[in-house]
Order: C-alpha cells, then sequence, then structure tokens
C-alpha cells in the first residue's frame, strides 16, 4: 500500500464507512492517519465532554456529519438532576468559527437552546438534517429558525424530546421554495399544527419518504396528506380517532390502499380502536411497527392487527398484548429480529406479559437479535430455553417490574438463566439484568460475555466480587451502569487502569466512598471523576468516609469541564 | 433523607426499594441508612399490621425513582388519553371542587401557578418553598391513601401517585397534624 500514491488511498477509505473500521485505519501508520483524517466526513461522539470541539475541527477539516450524545444513559430515569450538562450551545459555536462545512448534526440527550437552533440555521448554508433524540430546552421558535432559513433541509426528525410549544406558526417557516424534505418527524410535539399548511408542505415536497404525525392532526387532515404523498415509506399516525362523517373513513381506506410503498408505521397517540380497519390495507407490507405510544388500543385489537403482518422486522409493543398475543406474534411474524414490550398502565385490567410470552418468541422468531421485555416475572427454566433458541442475541434487556423477584417456580436468583444467555449468545454486545441476583451471575457475564460492550446493573450483588468479575472479564466493556448494589471501594480501585478503555462508569446508591472516588481521580487524571451531591450545601467539603450517592466517571481529553452545576463535584 | 437507622418513614424518598429491610450482605451494621431490602415474596397485597413493633411495611408498589426503567418521556406520554392526570383540587372554604391536569405541566411551580390561578390563593410558589410561613398549604392524598406535603419527592413520582389535591389552610394544618399524633397515642397504648 506504500507504494500508492495518496489519491489511490483516498478512493479505497470512501468505501470505508463505519466509525470503527475508519478509527482502526487511522491508526496503522502516519500517512494512513493523515489520509483518514482529511477525508473523514462523518464523525460520532458518544461522550461531549470526552473532547473539545476546537481539536475535533482541527482533526477533521472535511467535516460534514457530527453526532453527539451528552448526559448518561440513566438521565433517562431521573436519576441526574437538572443542569448536569450536555449544552450543545458551544459545540455549534465552535463549529461555526471554524467555518465547517455542516450538513448534519444528530444528538441525543443534549440540551439545545432556541439561541443554538437559530446560530445552526444560520451558519451552514449547505445543512441538511437535524435529528435531536431525548433532548430538552428547545421550543417550536428554535423550530421556526430551522424551517425558515435553512433552505436544504432534507431531515427534520424529533423523537422524544421535551419541546416547549409556543403554538407559534414554525411549519408556516417553512418557505415556499423548500421542496428538498424527505424526512418530516415531530410526532413529540403537543400543540396544534396548521393543517392547511402542512398539507402544502407536502405537496411540495416530491422526495418525502417518511412523515411523522403529532396527535393534533385529525383523521380528515391524514386523508389529504396521505393523498398527496403516496410514495411515503414511514408513517407516523398522530392521530386516528373516530370521524363522525362515514365518507372520511372510506375515503382513507381508499387512499391507504394506493400507499403502497409503506413499510414502516408508527404513533397511534391518540385511537378510536374500530379506526384501525383504515390501516389493514398496508400490514402485509410492514417490516417495522410501533404501538409503544398506542395506549388506546386493547390487546385485543393489537393481536387482530399482527394477524396480518407476517413480515415484520421490528415490533415495539406495550404489554397489553399479553402472554397470549405474544403467541400470536410468535405465530405469525417468522421473520422478527427486535422485539420491544413496554409496561402499560393497566395493571390487573389485562394479562400480564410474563416469561411464557418471551419463550413463546423464541420459539417462533429465531432471528430474534434484539430485544428490551419488561414483564411481571421470568424464570431459570424460561432463560434458559430462551438462550437455546435465539443464539443471536446482540442485545438483550429483560426488567421485571419487581426489581429483586426471584424465579417464582423455585424461589432462586436468576443467576443461572442470564449465565445460560451469557454463554449462548456469543455475540452479545448489550446487556440489561433484573430480578434476584447474586454475584454468581456476574461470574458467569465474567467468563462469557467476552464481546460484551455496555452492562446495566440495578439491585444485583452480593460484593465486590460481582463487580470486579465484569471489569476483569469483559474486555470490550465501554460502558457500565450500576444502580443500588452493593459494590463498594475494593471494586472501583482494583483495576484502576480499566476506566480508560471504556468510554464511563455511572454508579449510585453503591458503597463507594468519596475518599475513593478522591484516590481515583488522582491516579487517573485523564478520567473527570464526578460526584453529585444534591443534598448537602454547596461548599461543605463532604467526609471521605461518606458514601457517594451518585457517581460518573469517563474518560476525557478535555480536562474538567467548566459549565458543570454547583452540586456536581469534579475530583 | 433521614439518616436515622430503621426509623425509616414509608412516606421518605429512597432510591432503594420499600419492604422490611434485610441486609443480603456483609455490609458495616452501622451503615443501617443504606440496606438492600427484599420485597417479602408472599402478601405483596395485603396491608402488614403494626403489630410486633415491626416498621409499618408498605404493600406492594415499590415507589422507587427510576424503575422500572422506562425513560420519563415515555411514561409521561404512553397513558390512555382517557385516563388523563385529572385530579380532583379542593380548597378549604371554596365553595366547589376544581379539577387540573397534572399532566399539563412539568413540574411544581407550574403547578402552584395554575393552582393560584384556579383559586385566586397567592403565594402557593413560596408554599411549596417553606411550608412554615405560608397561610395555604397544598397537600395531596397519595394512592395509599396518605396525606402527603406537595413537594417532597421528583414531580415525576408526584404525578403518578397524586390522587387529589387539597390547599389546606396552615391553621387546619395544625388541627390535622394533633389529630394524628393523639390517634398514634392511642396506638401506642393499645399495643
Amino acid at each position: 500500500m506504500n507504494y500508492f500514491p495518496d489519491e489511490v488511498i483516498e478512493h479505497i477509505f470512501e468505501y470505508v464507512g463505519s466509525h470503527r473500521d475508519r478509527n482502526a485505519l487511522s491508526l496503522v501508520c502516519r500517512s494512513w492517519y493523515r489520509i483518514e483524517r482529511c477525508t473523514r466526513e462523518k464523525v460520532f461522539i458518544g461522550n461531549c465532554y470526552s473532547i473539545t470541539p476546537e481539536r475535533l475541527i482541527q482533526r477533521f477539516p472535511s467535516l460534514k456529519s457530527l453526532t453527539l450524545k451528552g448526559k448518561p444513559h440513566f438521565a433517562d430515569f431521573s436519576l441526574v438532576p437538572h443542569g448536569w450538562g450536555g449544552f450543545v450551545y458551544p459545540w455549534i459555536e465552535a463549529l461555526a468559527k471554524g467555518k465547517v462545512a455542516l450538513e448534519e448534526l444528530r444528538l441525543k440527550r443534549m440540551v439545545v437552546s432556541d439561541e443554538s437552533l437559530e446560530l445552526l440555521s444560520r451558519a451552514f448554508p449547505n445543512f441538511k438534517s437535524l435529528v435531536l433524540v431525548s433532548c430538552e430546552e428547545f421550543t417550536t421558535d428554535g423550530l421556526a429558525a430551522i424551517a425558515a432559513n435553512c433552505k436544504w433541509l432534507r431531515e427534520l426528525d424529533l423523537q422524544e424530546n421535551e419541546v416547549d410549544d409556543h403554538k407559534g406558526q414554525w411549519l408556516s417557516c417553512f418557505p415556499d421554495s423548500c421542496t428538498s424534505l424527505v424526512s418530516l418527524n415531530f410526532a413529540c410535539l403537543k400543540g396544534e399544527i396548521n393543517t392547511g399548511v402542512l398539507e402544502r408542505l407536502v405537496a411540495r415536497s416530491p422526495n418525502l419518504k417518511s412523515l411523522r404525525l403529532n396527535r393534533s392532526v385529525p383523521l380528515d387532515a391524514l386523508q389529504r396528506i396521505l393523498a398527496r404523498a403516496p410514495q411515503l415509506v414511514d408513517l407516523g399516525v398522530g392521530s386516528l380517532v373516530h370521524d363522525p362523517a362515514m365518507e372520511t373513513f372510506a375515503k382513507l381506506m381508499t387512499t391507504m390502499n394506493k400507499c403502497k410503498s409503506i413499510t414502516s408505521l408508527s404513533g397511534f397517540l391518540e385511537v378510536t380502536p374500530r379506526c384501525l380497519t383504515a390501516m389493514y390495507p398496508i400490514l402485509p407490507k410492514l417490516t417495522s411497527l410501533n404501538l409503544s405510544y398506542a395506549a388506546g388500543i386493547p390487546g385485543s385489537d393489537l393481536i387482530k392487527l399482527i394477524r396480518h403482518c407476517k413480515k415484520l422486522q421490528r415490533l415495539w409493543i406495550m404489554d397489553s398484548i399479553g402472554d397470549k398475543g405474544l403467541g400470536v406474534v410468535a405465530n405469525t411474524c417468522k421473520e422478527l429480529q427486535e422485539l420491544r414490550v413496554f409496561p402499560s398502565d393497566n395493571i390487573g385490567q389485562h394479562a400480564a406479559v410474563t416469561e411464557k410470552g418471551l419463550v413463546a418468541i423464541s420459539m417462533g422468531c429465531p432471528k430474534l437479535h434484539s430485544l428490551l421485555y419488561f414483564c411481571h416475572q421470568m424464570t431459570n427454566a424460561a432463560l434458559i430455553t430462551v438462550a437455546k433458541n435465539c443464539p443471536n442475541f446482540i442485545r438483550f434487556r429483560l426488567a421485571i417490574l419487581d426489581a429483586t423477584k426471584p424465579d417464582p417456580d423455585t424461589n432462586q436468583p436468576l443467576d443461572e438463566g442470564f449465565g445460560a444467555i451469557v454463554q449462548s449468545c456469543r455475540r452479545l454486545r448489550r446487556l440489561s439484568l433484573s430480578g434476584q441476583l447474586t454475584d454468581k451471575v456476574f461470574l458467569y457475564i465474567g467468563m462469557y460475555a467476552e464481546q460484551l460492550e455496555m452492562l446495566s446493573i440495578a439491585f444485583a450483588g452480593e460484593s465486590d466480587k460481582g463487580m470486579l468479575y465484569v471489569l476483569n472479564g469483559c474486555k470490550k466493556l465501554r460502558k457500565l451502569e450500576i444502580r443500588d448494589c452493593p459494590f463498594g471501594n475494593t471494586a472501583l480501585l482494583t483495576d484502576v487502569g480499566k476506566y480508560e478503555t471504556m468510554r464511563s462508569l455511572w454508579m449510585s446508591s453503591c458503597e463507594v466512598t468519596v475518599g475513593a472516588c478522591k484516590v481515583l481521580a488522582m491516579k487517573m487524571p485523564r478520567l473527570n471523576v464526578e460526584i453529585f451531591n444534591e443534598n448537602e450545601p454547596a461548599d461543605c467539603e463532604p467526609d471521605d468516609v461518606q458514601k457517594v450517592e451518585k457517581m460518573y466517571l469517563y474518560r476525557t481529553l478535555a480536562g474538567k469541564r467548566k459549565d458543570a452545576p454547583e452540586y456536581v463535584w469534579t475530583l | 433523607m433521614a439518616r436515622e437507622g430503621l426509623g425509616l418513614e414509608i412516606t421518605e424518598l429512597r432510591l432503594g426499594l420499600p419492604g422490611e429491610p434485610k441486609s443480603l450482605v456483609s455490609i458495616n451494621k452501622n451503615e443501617k441508612k443504606r440496606m438492600f431490602s427484599e420485597i417479602d415474596g408472599n402478601g405483596d397485597n395485603e396491608k402488614k399490621s403494626n403489630t410486633g413493633g415491626n416498621l409499618k411495611t408498605t404493600e406492594s408498589k415499590a415507589q422507587v425513582v427510576g424503575w422500572p426503567p422506562v425513560c420519563s418521556y415515555r411514561k409521561k406520554n404512553s397513558m390512555n388519553e382517557t385516563t388523563k392526570m385529572y385530579v380532583k383540587v379542593s380548597m378549604d372554604g371554596a365553595p366547589f371542587l376544581r379539577k387540573i391536569d397534572l399532566g399539563m405541566h412539568k413540574g411544581y411551580s407550574e403547578l402552584a401557578l395554575a393552582l393560584e390561578k384556579l383559586f385566586g390563593c397567592y403565594g402557593m410558589g413560596e408554599a411549596l418553598k417553606d411550608p412554615e410561613n405560608c397561610e395555604h398549604v397544598p397537600i395531596y392524598e397519595d394512592k395509599e391513601g396518605d396525606w402527603m406535603l406537595v413537594g417532597d419527592v421528583p414531580w415525576e413520582m408526584f404525578m403518578e401517585s397524586c390522587k387529589r389535591l387539597r390547599i389546606m389552610k396552615r391553621s387546619d394544618a395544625w388541627q390535622i397534624e394533633k389529630t394524628y399524633i393523639e390517634i398514634d397515642e392511642i396506638k401506642e397504648k393499645n399495643v
């Protein structure tokens, strides 16, 4: 390869897309490092505090697409207090100053102000794609700026964000000249939108492939919009509520029949179950179905729907479907690869989801590789069966509603069950545990889970040995998050070098003390060790022997961050 | 969070699980504030009586922050729209009750504003920060039937457990507290 001119190597590198492969290329030799960095267009940063934006821009002058993640995962479950950090503004400011030709920005768990959206919309003339997942602080005013100023906007995808709806006319801010939209998702917005404006926007967007509406779009408007976009591939229905005018419903059915390309369906934030028959024409072609927000669909109707979805590869659903419904899924969806079953509020009003549903799925869906399963109970026998039937799991996340519940048949911990999973699924990359668990499960994980990258533990284990098995055994571990486990200072400090091979470690309500965290911080200058101190006054130095309520540490080249709130102490 | 030993109140916010604390591990027995409790396998749905000097153990539902691990956006938005979070609000002295949708508010300060607007009782925001000194005190009835002071637990947890609200006059609060103290004294005598 040394005898090839740079242009040839550059050309070859064009075919290398994945971040990991690109990272590997850059480590081969100096000239490959140079060529790679000059040609890299897409960069993924899993922790926005691991590096400064300036350093990023310096290394990758051709940067076009940036993905940033902010808060730790457990922030999703209200474990990270407000104001922790993850502000995107400094990044956008630096990118603007550095004259980066930014085209795409994807953010997860970050704080996005209207100001940053406005700057984003003005500073990058070629900007095409904005994806915000689980972000907060922006309002529809910020969206209006994006709509108004991004002339070539292709994608505006808002997933599960907390958005303040100022009930302005942000949709109207898309100029008549904007005809480039490919993807528009505003399902998470709470406010009303002008359906006339939306219809006209859809009408002038011939490339629109993905459209996800919020609950304010009624049935008649949905029909008119779909009539203008028969080329849609991905549809999110906001509201499908009975319209007293029967012709509207009949019109909708006719329109659905013309939408021959829809393979992905979601939404139904408000729904009258009998209106679901309008969807039947598109069900046989669906590969992805997300009904996890459709609280208005009872289990019996879910089952009726599923019977038509023989091509499903991805299914997100609520546990109102019950074990019986999962049996129907198992018999119908032979191509299923990813399943997520979420808990609903209707406790006692429907059949629960238990280990039986999961076993049925494992028997009927051999291609299953990704699972998130909330259930009332789980048994070792079931997990062992599942492990045998589905050796291809990449992601296996089990959340028993009663976090420390043992196997109800044997009253034993679930060590053997999870042990079978890690032993059988050699490609497992992500694992979340629950139920009663001793140190033994961690022994199994350390022994067998060679590809494990992310592990989530709650209310489990008996001693420091548990955590040590994992830290010693899982060579590819990147993210470890632990809450309410009896792991303490010995576990934390035995192998401090390990944390530089990982992105981050979260420990809350464990047995770790302030003193141990200080020792760790001292030994490892390239880690930020943050302690959250919500109860004591800000200037009160905690005792070394005091237990740490919440600790978050991560490797970084950026040093101690300057935007931490008062309650965060970086040691 | 109370730092004394096993005198933990049910209503106290804990990051661990409720139920009789049994230590599973050989942690320093003096560190009672950090017990990893098991929920008793049986009788989950029965209230245990107060005999035998036991702690009042709670029934069933664990009030644990962040478990089950459903992200807060999903929690707020997966509720059946026919069961919105409307709760009754009564104010002492007002001739009729009102209803308020908890789901419409992002936090306690917004709730305080909404209550002030509904009843014209100003100072609700201050009452949440400093209940000792305000004329009106907001309290709520939780899923277990207990009357609690608004503002102690995280907002999401409050939304889930609040069944109804009441704006009490400070003077009345003392009366009720006195009554509870009397009830406790009677119970103690009978044990």
